[in-house]
C-alpha cells in the first residue's frame, strides 16, 4: 500500500457506533524481560485450558487414546447432517452473495483500494487455506474413493464408497472418487472460509470493530459482545484454530517423516516426528519474528511456487491431454454429483459421509477462524464480489485442478497394474506415485520441501492470529506473544501426537468444529445485515 | 543545525512522550526548525482509529496543537503498515527519506534482555540511516 493511502479518506462506510475502544480491556503484564499486551480474560483461560488439555493427553495417553478415538467418529456420525447442513448453507450464501447487489459494498469502504497485489494476496489465501492437505490428500484420497467405489460390494453398509459407489465400473468408479474428493476440496471448504473471512473484514474495515471473531456477532448481542458472550465466542476460535493447525502440523509431521523415510531411510518413530515439528517450528519462528511482509508473505510466495512447479511437472511427465480433458469432465462430474454428495439427510453411505464427508466439514469449520481471519487480514480494500469470486471460485479451480493432475495420474497408473500406489499408507500415495513418474528423487524432494514450507506457512499466519485474537483485536502486540503462540502450537501438536496419534488430533479438531459450527451459522446472520447497512 | 526535525509519536502512548516531545521542541527552538510528527497505524481498528483515514486526523490535530503550544511551525504524516509490531522501523526509515528531516527524536525504552533477540525500533533506526538520531529514554 502506497503512503498516500493513509491520508487519503476511504470513503463512505456505515461505522457501528460503540463506547468499546481497541485494547480496553486488555492488560499489560510484564513476564521476565518480556512486555506482553494481552486480553484479559481471553487469553488466560485459553492458554490455561490448553495447557489442561495437553498435560492430561501426555499424563494418560492410554485413557487418552481410547476417549479421543471414542469421541471423533461419535460427533461425526451423531452430527454428520449437521456438518453438511451447515457447509451447504455456506455455499448458497456465499454464491448469493456474490451475485447480489450487496456484492459492490467495498471493505474498508468505498474508496478503500487493495493492501496487496493478487500475486502476493492469492500466494497468502492459498497457503493458509489448503496447505499440507493437498499434499496428504493429493494423491491419497481419490484413489481411496476409488478403490472403494470400484471394489465388489461398493454400496453395500460396509462400503467406504461414496454414494452407492460403482462396483466393477472402473470408469464411472474414476468419476465417482474425483467427484467425491473435489467435493471435500472445492465450494464447501472456501465457502466456510469465505463467510468467516468476509464477515471479519466487514466489521473492522468497515464498522471500526477489533479484528475479532466476536465483532461479528454485533448485530445479534449488541454491547454484550464486550462481555462474557464475546470471551466465550473468542475462546472457542482461539480452540479451534489451535487445535485446527494441530490436526495439520501431526498430518504434516507424518507425512514428511513418511518421506523423508522413503527418501533416505530415516526412520518413522515418535522422535523423528518430534523433531521434525521442533525444526518446522523453529523456521515458523523465524517467520513470524520476520513479520507479515517479510517472512509470512515471502513463504507463501516460495510455497505458491514451489507447488505451481510440482504441479506443472505432473502435468507435463503425466498424461498431459488426459489431465486437462480430465479438467473438464471431473468438473462435470463434480457438478453432475454435488446435489447428491451434499445432501445432508437420508444417506445410505454412512462411512463416506460421515467418516469422510462430516469429518473434513467438521476439520474446514475448525479452520475457519484462523484461515477466514488471515484472509481478513490481508483482503482490505477488495469488493464483495472480487473477494468471493477469488477466495470461492478460484481456490475451487484450482484444487479441480490440483486433484485431477495429482489423484488422475495415479489412478490411470494403478488402473495400469501399478498397484504400489494403492497399497501404500495413506501419508507415502503421494510419494509412491511420484516415484512412477520420471526424476522421482528430485520430486519426491521437492514434495517433502513442499509439505515442510506448507506446514510453516500454517504455522506462522495461525499464530499470527491467535495473537491477535488472544490481544482484542490489536494486531500490533509485542513480538514475544507471537513467539509464545507460535512454540505453544508445536508443543500441542507434539502432546497430542504422543498422547493418541492423529486420532487425537482429529478428535480435538472434530470436538471444536462443532460448537464453532453453531457460532459461524450465528454469524451468517450478523453477515448479512452488516452488508445491509454498507453503502453499495 | 537543524532545520527539520521528525518526531515518531505513538499516539496510543502519549503519556510516555512528553520528555522526546520538550527535547525535540527545545532543539528546534534552539536551531530555529521545524517539527514533523510522523506515526504509523494499522489497516485494521486500533485503540487510536477506527480507520487509516481517522487516524491521520487525529495525528494532524496533535501536530497542530503541539505546535500551537510550543509555538513551532509543525506537520505530520501518517503511514499504514501491514504489520507494525515488526515492520515499524521499516516505515520510520521510509518516512526519514519522504520529509528530508536533518534530525530524528524518538522514545525508546530502556534496552534490557530482549533487545539480544529483538532488536528496539529506535536503535534499528539509528543504524539504518545517515541523519542524526536523538534517542530519548
Amino acid at each position: 500500500m502506497s503512503d498516500q493511502d493513509a491520508l487519503t479518506p476511504d470513503g463512505a462506510a456505515n461505522q457501528i457506533e460503540t463506547d468499546y475502544e481497541v485494547g480496553q480491556d486488555n492488560i499489560q503484564p510484564s513476564i521476565g524481560p518480556f512486555g506482553f499486551d494481552i486480553h484479559n480474560p481471553v487469553f488466560m483461560i485459553s492458554g490455561l485450558t490448553i495447557i489442561v488439555f495437553v498435560a492430561f493427553a501426555l499424563i494418560f495417553p492410554g485413557y487418552a487414546a481410547d476417549l479421543f478415538g471414542w469421541l471423533r467418529p461419535a460427533l461425526t456420525s451423531t452430527f454428520d447432517w449437521f456438518f453438511l447442513l451447515a457447509g451447504d448453507i455456506f455455499v448458497v450464501l456465499a454464491l448469493v452473495l456474490m451475485v447480489s447487489p450487496l456484492g459492490k459494498v467495498r471493505l474498508g469502504g468505498k474508496e478503500a483500494t487493495p493492501d496487496y497485489g493478487y500475486a502476493g494476496w492469492f500466494a497468502m489465501l492459498f497457503a493458509a487455506g489448503m496447505g499440507i492437505g493437498l499434499m496428504f490428500f493429493g494423491v491419497s484420497e481419490p484413489i481411496s474413493h476409488f478403490s472403494s467405489s470400484v471394489a465388489e460390494g461398493a454400496g453395500s453398509p460396509d462400503s467406504w464408497a461414496p454414494l452407492a459407489g460403482a462396483a466393477g465400473n472402473a470408469d464411472e468408479a474414476r468419476r465417482l472418487g474425483m467427484a467425491a474428493t473435489i467435493f471435500h476440496w472445492g465450494l464447501h471448504p472456501w465457502a466456510i472460509y469465505a463467510i468467516v473471512a468476509l464477515a471479519l473484514a466487514l466489521f473492522a474495515y468497515n464498522k471500526g470493530l477489533p479484528l475479532s471473531i466476536r465483532s461479528i456477532f454485533y448485530p445479534i448481542f449488541g454491547e454484550r459482545v464486550w462481555g462474557w458472550t464475546g470471551h466465550v465466542i473468542d475462546t472457542l476460535a482461539v480452540f479451534a484454530t489451535l487445535f485446527g493447525l494441530a490436526t495439520s502440523l501431526g498430518i504434516g509431521a507424518q507425512q514428511a517423516n513418511a518421506g523423508l523415510n522413503f527418501l533416505f531411510g530415516i526412520p518413522e518413530s515418535d522422535l523423528s516426528m518430534v523433531v521434525l515439528i521442533c525444526a518446522i517450528t523453529a523456521i515458523a519462528l523465524v517467520s513470524v519474528v520476520a513479520g507479515l511482509d517479510a517472512g509470512v508473505k515471502r513463504l507463501s510466495e516460495i510455497n505458491m511456487v514451489l507447488a505451481a512447479l510440482l504441479l506443472l511437472f505432473v502435468i507435463v511427465v503425466g498424461s498431459t491431454t488426459a489431465i486437462l480433458t480430465g479438467f473438464f469432465q471431473n468438473l462435470l462430474a463434480y457438478g453432475e454429483y454435488l446435489p447428491a454428495l451434499s445432501n445432508p439427510f437420508g444417506r445410505d453411505d454412512a462411512n463416506f459421509s460421515q467418516g469422510w464427508t462430516s469429518f473434513y466439514w467438521a476439520w474446514w469449520i475448525s479452520w475457519s477462524p484462523f484461515v477466514g481471519m488471515f484472509i481478513a487480514r490481508v483482503s482490505r480494500g477488495r469488493s464483495v464480489r472480487e473477494f468471493i469470486f477469488c477466495v470461492l471460485l478460484i481456490p475451487s479451480i484450482v484444487s479441480v485442478l490440483w486433484m485431477t493432475a495429482f489423484g488422475g495420474t495415479a489412478i490411470t497408473l494403478v488402473e495400469g497394474g501399478v498397484t504400489e500406489i494403492a497399497d501404500a499408507a495413506l501419508e507415502l500415495k503421494l510419494f509412491a506415485m511420484l516415484a512412477e513418474l520420471p526424476l522421482a528423487a528430485i520430486t519426491s524432494f521437492v514434495g517433502i520441501v513442499l509439505v515442510i514450507v506448507f506446514f510453516v506457512t500454517s504455522s506462522d499466519s495461525g499464530s499470527l492470529v491467535i495473537d491477535t485474537i488472544t490481544a482484542g483485536g490489536k494486531v500490533d502486540a509485542p513480538v514475544p506473544q507471537r513467539v509464545f503462540w507460535a512454540t505453544f502450537e508445536g508443543l500441542v501438536a507434539i502432546a497430542l501426537l504422543l498422547g493418541g496419534g492423529l486420532v487425537a488430533l482429529q478428535a480435538a479438531a472434530v470436538s471444536t468444529g462443532l460448537p464453532f459450527a453453531v457460532v459461524l451459522l450465528l454469524g451468517c446472520y450478523g453477515l448479512v445485515k452488516g452488508l445491509m447497512s454498507e453503502p453499495r | 543545525m537543524y532545520q527539520k526535525i521528525m518526531v515518531p509519536v505513538d499516539l496510543a502512548h502519549q503519556d510516555r512522550l512528553s520528555k522526546a516531545l520538550d527535547t525535540a521542541a527545545d532543539l528546534a527552538k534552539h536551531y530555529g526548525g521545524s517539527l514533523h510528527f510522523v506515526g504509523v497505524t494499522t489497516g485494521t481498528p486500533s485503540e487510536v482509529a477506527h480507520t487509516p483515514a481517522e487516524y491521520a486526523e487525529k495525528l494532524k490535530a496533535f501536530a497542530e496543537a503541539e505546535g500551537a503550544k510550543r509555538g513551532l511551525t509543525a506537520d505530520s504524516k501518517a503511514y499504514t503498515s501491514h504489520d507494525p509490531a515488526v515492520d515499524l522501523s521499516e516505515k520510520l526509515l521510509q518516512a526519514i527519506d519522504d520529509s528530508g528531516c536533518d534530525l530524528v527524536v524518538m522514545a525508546s525504552h530502556l534496552p534490557g534482555l530482549p533487545e539480544h533477540v529483538f532488536a528496539s525500533h529506535a536503535g534499528a533506526v539509528a543504524s539504518h540511516t545517515g541523519v542524526s538520531v536523538f534517542v530519548v529514554r
